[in-house]
C-alpha cells in the first residue's frame, strides 16, 4: 500500500493527472454550458474527434500549432451550431440528433483523414506543444513542476474553470443561459430570446469540445488515430451530472476521474503482470459508474433539459 | 376621466376556423382596475396574449398613451410598459428571487448588477407593500409568494399596466385579501390593472369597471360592478340565466365510510393525527380548512395511496386491509383527485384510455388478458354523450381538453360504476360557472341515489351549498364538525385558524 502512496506523491504522477484532466475539463465545461441552456449534446464524442482531426491536419499542413487550435475550435463551434440547428431551431429530439452528430462527425473525420493522409503504416505525427514553465511558480516543490510546468492549453483549462463560473453566475448572459435551461417561457416573457441564448450556449460548448480535441492531437499524442478520443466525450457527459452542472464541481469531477485514470496507468506499468491490462483500463469507468450512482442521487438536472421550446404552444 | 393608458381597438384573432377574439375594444386609464370577465374559452387569455405580444392579432390596433404601437413579442410589451402575471408562473424554481428579477436586465460592465437590483426591489417593496427575501430560491416560496414575485417582476421592469390572468385561482382565501390590498395600492398610485377572472364576487369586490367577453366578443360592459348583481353579470357571461341547483332534503342512511383514529407518517405535507369521521349514505360531508392542514393526506388515505400508520377504515361495513387503490375501488370507492392533469389522467394518451384506466383490467374492458378496444371506445363515447364532454372524439389526446371537460370526464369515469362512496378534492377549481354548476348537480344527484360523498375544498361557499355537514381540518386533526345549517363562513373561518374548536362526535 505504501508503494502506492509513494507513487501518488511523485511529480510525474501529479503531472499526469493534470494532463489527463485537461481535455476532460474542456469537454465537461462545454457540455455543461450546453446542458445548462437545456440542450443535451450527445454529439460531443464526434465533435471532439472531428476537431482533433481538423486541428491536427491544419497544424500539420501549416506548421502552426495555434492555427491548428483555432481550426479545432472553429470546427467544434460549427458542429455545435449544427446540433443547435436541429435541436433548438427545429426542435428535434436531442438524443437522436446528438447521436447523429457523433456518427456523422466521426465518419467525416475518418474519411477526411484518409483523403488527406492516405493509408500509412506509421501514422504521421507533428511536433506538438512543449511545456512552458511559469517563472517562480514552477519552482514550488512537487506542485510547481507538476502544475506550472505544463502546456499552455493546460493553463487555459485552469483559467477556464473560474471563467466559466464567472460567466455562468455573474453575467447577464449566464443568467439567461440558466433561465432558458430552467424555464424558457420565463426567459421569453422577460424579453430574452430563448433561441439565440441556446444557440450561443451550444456553440460555445462546441468550441470548448473543440479545444479538448485539439489538446489530444496537438499536446497529448501529437498524432491523430481513430481511437484518439476513445470515450472521453461520453465520460464528460457523466462528469457533468457528477459535477451537478456546476463549473467548479465539474472540474473537480474531471480531476477525480483523471486521478483514477492515472492510477490505473501506473498499475498497468507496475508489474501486476498476471492481471490482463484491460482490467485496469476498466477502472476509471467503473469508478465513474459507482461515483455517479452515489453522487447523482441528489443531482437535479436543469428543468428544461431535453425540452424544445416553441412559443405558441401551451 | 383621464386619457387611457392602454387602448385596444377592434382586436380580432382566429385560430383556424375558431374566432377567439372578434372586434374587441377595451381601454384602461391610470389608476383603474378593469375586470375582464368571461367563461373558460371566452377569449380572455387570447386577448391578453395579443396585448402582451404572444400572438399577433389578425386585425385591430393597440394604443399606448394615445400612440399606436406594434407589439410583436414580450420584449416589445415590456418596453411599452405592459407587464403580465400569467396563470402558470414564468419562474425558474432553482434560481433565486433576485436572479428571477434580473433576467433580461442588462448588467453593468458585463456583470449582473446585483446592488442596483436589490435597491430597486427594496424600493418596490416599500412602495406597494410587497416584500420577499431576495436570496431564497423560488422553489422555497409558497404559491402566493411566487405570485407576488411575478407582480414585482413586472413592476421591476417599469410596467404601467399590469395584467393578471386569473390570479386568485391558485390562492387560498386568506391570500386573496393580501393580493387585493396590494392591487388597490398599486391602482391608487396610478398604475392600470387588468384583472381576469370568472369569479363574480371577486370582480365585484375589486374592479372599477368590467368588460364581459362571450364567444370572443364583448357581451357587455359594466360601469359599476359593485352595484351590479351577480345574477346580472352571470347572465352576460353565459348568455342565459343561471339557476342555482336545488338541494333536496334527504334522510341519510347507514354509514358507508368510517375512519377511526387514523394517523399517518412519512407523507409529504402535514400528517393526519387521530382522525375519526364517518359519512352516511346519501350524505355530503364537506372538509374545510386552510390548504396544507392534512387534506392531502386524508384524500390519499381514503383513496388508498397512503396506508395509515394507525387506525382503521371501513367502506360499506367492510374493513379495509391493504389500502391499495384497487382494493378500495373493489369495495365501492370512487375518487376524483385534486390534480386532474397528473394524478387524474394521462394527458398524452387518448381520452378513452384515461377514462377506463382505473378499471382497465376488469372484465368490462378486457378479455383473457387482452384489451377490448371496442368496449373501451364504446364506454368513452357513451360517457362523452351523457356528460356533454366537448371534444373531437374519444381518441383525442386527453391533455387537449379544457379543465371543465376534463373534470366532467373524470366524474363520468367514476360515476359510471355507481360508487358507494365518492371522494373529491377541489372539484370546481379553475372551472367556470356553467361547468361548476354541472358538477354540483351531479353530486346532488349522486347524493339522492344514496352515495356518500366527501368534498375537500377551500371554497367555503361551495362547501356550504353542497354539504350536509362540514368538518374543519386544522394541523392534521379534525378541529370540529358542524351541520351546515349551523355553519357560516365566519364560523368556519374561525375554526380553520384553530380557534373556537367544537368537539362533537363525527
Amino acid at each position: 500500500m505504501s508503494a502506492v502512496f509513494e507513487q501518488i506523491f511523485q511529480v510525474g504522477f501529479l503531472a499526469a493527472i493534470v494532463r489527463i484532466a485537461t481535455p476532460l475539463a474542456f469537454a465537461t465545461l462545454g457540455e455543461m454550458f450546453s446542458e445548462r441552456a437545456g440542450v443535451l449534446n450527445l454529439g460531443i464524442e464526434g465533435i471532439m474527434l472531428l476537431s482533433a482531426m481538423a486541428g491536427f491536419t491544419a497544424a500539420s499542413l501549416s506548421g502552426s500549432l495555434w492555427l491548428g487550435v483555432l481550426v479545432a475550435v472553429l470546427v467544434g463551434a460549427l458542429m455545435g451550431a449544427l446540433h443547435a440547428l436541429f435541436t433548438v431551431a427545429l426542435g428535434l429530439s436531442q438524443h437522436v440528433c446528438g447521436i447523429g452528430v457523433t456518427l456523422f462527425s466521426s465518419g467525416l473525420a475518418y474519411f477526411l483523414y484518409r483523403l488527406i493522409f492516405g493509408q500509412q503504416s506509421v501514422p504521421p505525427s507533428i511536433d506538438g506543444f512543449k511545456p512552458v514553465p511559469i517563472p517562480l511558480l514552477s519552482d514550488i516543490p512537487i506542485l510547481g513542476p507538476a502544475v506550472f510546468n505544463q502546456f499552455t492549453l493546460v493553463y487555459m483549462a485552469i483559467i477556464a474553470v473560474p471563467l466559466a463560473a464567472f460567466v455562468l453566475y455573474r453575467t447577464p448572459w449566464g443568467l439567461s443561459v440558466r433561465m432558458v435551461g430552467e424555464n424558457p417561457r420565463a426567459a421569453d416573457s422577460a424579453g430574452v430570446s430563448v433561441m439565440a441564448t441556446r444557440f450561443q450556449a451550444v456553440i460555445l460548448g462546441g468550441a470548448l469540445m473543440g479545444l479538448a480535441g485539439a489538446f489530444l492531437t496537438m499536446a497529448q499524442f501529437n498524432a491523430f488515430t481513430f481511437g484518439v478520443v476513445s470515450g472521453r466525450g461520453w465520460v464528460a457527459i457523466a462528469l457533468v451530472v457528477f459535477g451537478r452542472w456546476d463549473p467548479w464541481r465539474s472540474a473537480g469531477a474531471a480531476l477525480l476521474f483523471a486521478f483514477v485514470d492515472a492510477l490505473q496507468l501506473r498499475m498497468q506499468a507496475s508489474g501486476l503482470g498476471h492481471i490482463p491490462y484491460e482490467a485496469f483500463l476498466m477502472l476509471p469507468f467503473i469508478f465513474t459508474i459507482v461515483a455517479m450512482a452515489f453522487m447523482s442521487r441528489n443531482a437535479v438536472a436543469p428543468s428544461a433539459l431535453l425540452k424544445p421550446f416553441r412559443r405558441e404552444e401551451r | 376621466m383621464s386619457a387611457p393608458l392602454i387602448e385596444m381597438r377592434g382586436i380580432t384573432k382566429s385560430f383556424g376556423a375558431v374566432k377567439a377574439n372578434e372586434a374587441v375594444d377595451l381601454s384602461v386609464t391610470p389608476g383603474e382596475i378593469l375586470g375582464l370577465l368571461g367563461e373558460n374559452g371566452a377569449g380572455k387569455t387570447t386577448l391578453m396574449n395579443v396585448l402582451f405580444g404572444a400572438y399577433a392579432p389578425d386585425a385591430g390596433e393597440i394604443l399606448v398613451e394615445g400612440r399606436p404601437v406594434a407589439i410583436h413579442n414580450s420584449a416589445d410589451a415590456l418596453a411599452a410598459g405592459i407587464g403580465m402575471v400569467h396563470q402558470h408562473f414564468h419562474l425558474a424554481p432553482r434560481l433565486t428571487v433576485l436572479e428571477n428579477l434580473l433576467i433580461g436586465i442588462p448588467g453593468k460592465s458585463g456583470r449582473i448588477d446585483r446592488a442596483r437590483g436589490l435597491a430597486r426591489l427594496t424600493e418596490i417593496s416599500r412602495q406597494y407593500g410587497l416584500s420577499l427575501d431576495p436570496n431564497l430560491p423560488v422553489s422555497a416560496l409558497s404559491v402566493g409568494e411566487q405570485q407576488r414575485l411575478e407582480i414585482i417582476k413586472a413592476l421591476f421592469r417599469g410596467a404601467k399596466l399590469l395584467i393578471l390572468d386569473e390570479p386568485t385561482a391558485v390562492l387560498a382565501p386568506s391570500e386573496v385579501d393580501g393580493l387585493f390590498a396590494a392591487l388597490r395600492s398599486m391602482a391608487a398610485q396610478g398604475l392600470g390593472i387588468i384583472f381576469i377572472s370568472h369569479k363574480l364576487n371577486e370582480v365585484r369586490a375589486l374592479t372599477h369597471r368590467c368588460v364581459v367577453l362571450r364567444h370572443g366578443k364583448v357581451a357587455g360592459r359594466v360601469d359599476h360592478p359593485a352595484e351590479t348583481t351577480s345574477a346580472e353579470m352571470a347572465r352576460l357571461m353565459c348568455g342565459h340565466e343561471i339557476v342555482p341547483p336545488v338541494k333536496e332534503a334527504s334522510t341519510p342512511g347507514a354509514a358507508v365510510l368510517t375512519l377511526d383514529g387514523i394517523s399517518t407518517a412519512g407523507h409529504a405535507g402535514t400528517p393526519l393525527r387521530d382522525v375519526s369521521l364517518s359519512v352516511r349514505a346519501g350524505e355530503i360531508l364537506g372538509i374545510a380548512g386552510v390548504s396544507g392542514n392534512g387534506q392531502r393526506a386524508l384524500a390519499d388515505v381514503i383513496s388508498g395511496m397512503l396506508p395509515p400508520g394507525a387506525g382503521a377504515m371501513t367502506i360499506a361495513g367492510k374493513t379495509v386491509k391493504q389500502f391499495s387503490p384497487r382494493e378500495l375501488q373493489a369495495l365501492g370507492l370512487g375518487r376524483i383527485p385534486e390534480d386532474r392533469m397528473t394524478t387524474g389522467l394521462v394527458t398524452n394518451l387518448p381520452l378513452a384510455d384515461s377514462m377506463v384506466l382505473p378499471r382497465i383490467g376488469t372484465e368490462a374492458f378486457s378479455r383473457k388478458g387482452l384489451l377490448n378496444p371496442a368496449a373501451i371506445r364504446a364506454f368513452a363515447e357513451a360517457q362523452i354523450k351523457a356528460y356533454d364532454i366537448r371534444c373531437p372524439g374519444p381518441m383525442v389526446r386527453a391533455g387537449a381538453l379544457s379543465g371543465g371537460n376534463l373534470q366532467k370526464a373524470l366524474l363520468a369515469r367514476e360515476l359510471a360504476f355507481d360508487p358507494k362512496v365518492l371522494i373529491v378534492s377541489q372539484p370546481t377549481r379553475g372551472l367556470d360557472i356553467g361547468a361548476a354548476r354541472f358538477i354540483h348537480e351531479k353530486f346532488l344527484a349522486m347524493r339522492a341515489r344514496g352515495c356518500g360523498i366527501i368534498v375537500i375544498g377551500e371554497d367555503l361557499e361551495e362547501l356550504l351549498m353542497l354539504s350536509d355537514r362540514i368538518a374543519v381540518m386544522y394541523e392534521g386533526r379534525i378541529a370540529g364538525t358542524l351541520p351546515s345549517a349551523d355553519a357560516t363562513v365566519a364560523r368556519l373561518g374561525l375554526m380553520m385558524t384553530g380557534a373556537g374548536q367544537t368537539e362533537e362526535a363525527a
